[in-house]
């Protein structure tokens, strides 16, 4: 099992600062979930853990830097599955999941028979298998998304980076995916990184957060220290409830603003009540 | 390789167009005949007796033949740089003479006849080749360079409108020349509309190692522009390196194309219409568009030039207008296909 960790990431994008030595950690099967409102760096810290933007500061995968690795390398080690993955809409399944083989292959090699019995072990083990010559255009939004995952499990990697892994599923879907993304860090031994939206779902799927805001860390550690209402409310100016869940989780419960006073509890940091 | 059937076929139908080709035309050729000399000269240790006089082996063998090599080769080559360019820029309307290709080639050739003197079969090949080359590298260049301060996404987009500024703007000095000396024009135009009738076994062997060179480059990236697909962003984080694939593909595009203009003209919509019909028959990956738009490009090509040479004979039809009036249509068709698909 591989740890990941960054240390100091500190990203500009366009000259303008979107991290500020950004530091965070997850050990070997861990699943370390990123929170934090739109625009707070979890996107970027990500695409920096994958080594797609350019950072300073280090991002280590057992205590190696990843900057020593060749691309391939760490196409190997690293498993990158953006918000908006590319569905190339006339590609068919088994032709996309078969593009995860690419960190394998040598810049002139064919894939050959092992490469595709591991793209068809991705995909039976994600329950794409059934529609393996469909083309990417006739899916749904939940069987895109196993696909998409199946493409990422099919390049054999240690860690799995995932940007909102959930943000265009319902709630069923949502569950199956998660579901499906905990079974292969349980057995297979997987580490996860992942942007979450949903607070209450990272808390009971993630065993440790990150909670950014404007490029940096406001707090880490278990879900039961992370997600209360104080830091939740100052951090993304909304009303919320923390109940505890009957598993233990916490529940984060979006507070409507009371009628009968109309008097807000954090008026400077409500959206449209700043002149 | 998906559909190693598909590649049969495509294999099959340029043997049959190059033996019509063979036949027909203005010296009525006994197709019997004809084929039993073809295979008694082709196979090793055949023997077989053909009943064509030597005139008519004359006109098979230097005037007919050669003239069906060179067209199969020029419409494989144009198609199949259409086909790299369009896996590189991850668009399906591209065309083999986009990024100044064509442009550069028209004003090599058009300077070649009006201040080397006339339309000669040495200098205007040299003059068409080197310009289109250079177009290519203009454009490949200012695109990179605008690229890096872009505001349209990964660059792909500013690389293509490079293309179409430097394009207008060599062909704005290639009328601006030709303009100055009216009594060239007729050359230039011959030219510039495309023909196979200079057609010889020297400019076979003259093209041929360019064509085998990125022919074969093209051929061995497939692989990498089905990666291409998916965005830059996620080719990189599987290990690729996009600016390096691209880099290397369109070079050899920029050859392929170069290499056909230089014994042809420019002869359009080959790149286009044949890498689509190429995606219809096998699907999207480029393991199996780009052999097969190789071997139906050639093909294409190959009965345009038959057209040609027979529809008016004993005048010649342009090439050119034989590929745009069945490519215009083809097009049009192309693009109906491509709203479709992304509804």
């Amino acid at each position: 099992m591989t740890a990941l960790a960054a240390e100091g990431v500190t990203v500009a994008l366009d000259r303008a600062p979107v991290l500020h030595g950004v530091s965070c950690a997850v050990p070997g099967g861990g699943w370390l979930a990123l929170l934090g409102p739109n625009g707070a760096g979890k996107s970027t810290l990500i695409r920096a853990m994958a080594g797609l933007v350019r950072y300073t500061g280090t991002v280590t995968i057992d205590q190696a830097d990843t900057r020593a690795l060749r691309p391939r390398e760490r196409g190997r080690m690293l498993a990158y599955v953006p918000q908006e993955p590319v569905l190339p809409p006339d590609l068919t399944v088994t032709q996309y999941v078969m593009l995860g083989r690419t960190p394998h292959l040598g810049y002139l090699a064919v894939p050959g028979r092992h490469d595709r019995t591991r793209a068809m072990a991705a995909m039976e083990r994600l329950d794409v298998a059934r529609f393996a010559e469909r083309r990417l255009a006739r899916l749904s939004g939940g069987e895109r998304q196993r696909v998409v995952l199946a493409r990422a499990l099919a390049a054999e990697p240690a860690v799995l980076l995932l940007d909102e892994p959930t943000s265009m599923l319902d709630v069923g879907h949502e569950q199956q995916v998660l579901e499906l993304v905990d079974g292969l860090r349980r057995e297979a031994g997987l580490t996860v990184v992942s942007t979450l939206h949903d607070l209450t779902v990272a808390g009971q799927y993630a065993d440790s957060l990150v909670l950014l805001d404007a490029g940096r860390v406001v707090a880490a550690g278990s879900p039961a220290t992370v997600l209360t209402a104080p830091l939740i409310e100052a951090v993304y100016a909304a009303r919320v409830r923390v109940i505890a869940g009957d598993d233990g989780h916490p529940v984060i419960a979006p507070v409507r603003r009371g009628e009968r006073d109309g008097r807000l509890v954090r008026p400077g940091d409500l959206p449209g009540s700043t002149p | 390789m998906r559909k190693p059937g598909a590649l049969v076929v495509a294999a099959a139908v340029l043997v049959a167009a190059a033996l019509v080709a063979a036949f027909v035309g203005a010296a009525d050729l006994n197709p019997l005949a004809t084929a039993a000399a073809l295979v008694d000269k082709a196979v090793p240790f055949a023997r077989l007796p053909s009943s064509l006089g030597p005139v008519d082996r004359a006109v098979l063998f230097q005037i007919r033949l050669p003239r069906v090599v060179l067209g199969a080769l020029v419409g494989g080559l144009l198609a199949l740089a259409g086909a790299g360019y369009q896996g590189v820029f991850r668009n399906p309307l591209v065309d083999s003479g986009m990024l100044g290709a064509s442009a550069g080639a028209g004003l090599g050739a058009t300077l070649a006849i009006v201040y080397l003197g006339g339309a000669g079969p040495e200098t205007v090949p040299v003059a068409a080749f080197a310009g289109s080359l250079a177009g290519v590298a203009v454009a490949y260049g200012t695109g990179a360079a605008a690229a890096r301060h872009t505001v349209l996404g990964d660059g792909v987009a500013t690389l293509l409108l490079a293309g179409i500024a430097v394009g207008s703007f060599l062909t704005a000095v290639q009328t601006f020349v030709l303009q100055r000396s009216a009594s060239d024009i007729q050359a230039v135009y011959s030219w510039l509309l495309g023909s196979l009738s200079a057609a010889s076994w020297q400019q076979v062997t003259t093209i041929a190692p360019y064509a085998a060179v990125s022919s074969v480059v093209i051929l061995l990236h497939g692989r990498h522009l089905d990666v291409l697909a998916v965005g830059d962003e996620e080719a990189r984080a599987l290990g690729m390196r996009p600016g390096l694939v691209r880099g290397i593909v369109v070079a050899a595009s920029a050859l392929a194309a170069a290499s056909a203009v230089a014994v042809s003209g420019l002869i359009g919509f080959v790149g286009i219409v044949i890498p689509h019909v190429a995606r219809r028959l096998a699907g999207p990956s480029y393991t199996s568009v780009l052999p097969l738009s190789l071997l139906g490009g050639g093909a294409f090509l190959v009965l345009a030039d038959t057209l040609a040479r027979t529809v008016l004979a004993p005048a010649e039809l342009p090439i050119g207008v034989v590929t745009a009036l069945v490519g215009a249509p083809a097009f049009v068709w192309v693009l109906r296909g491509t709203s479709q698909v992304s509804t």
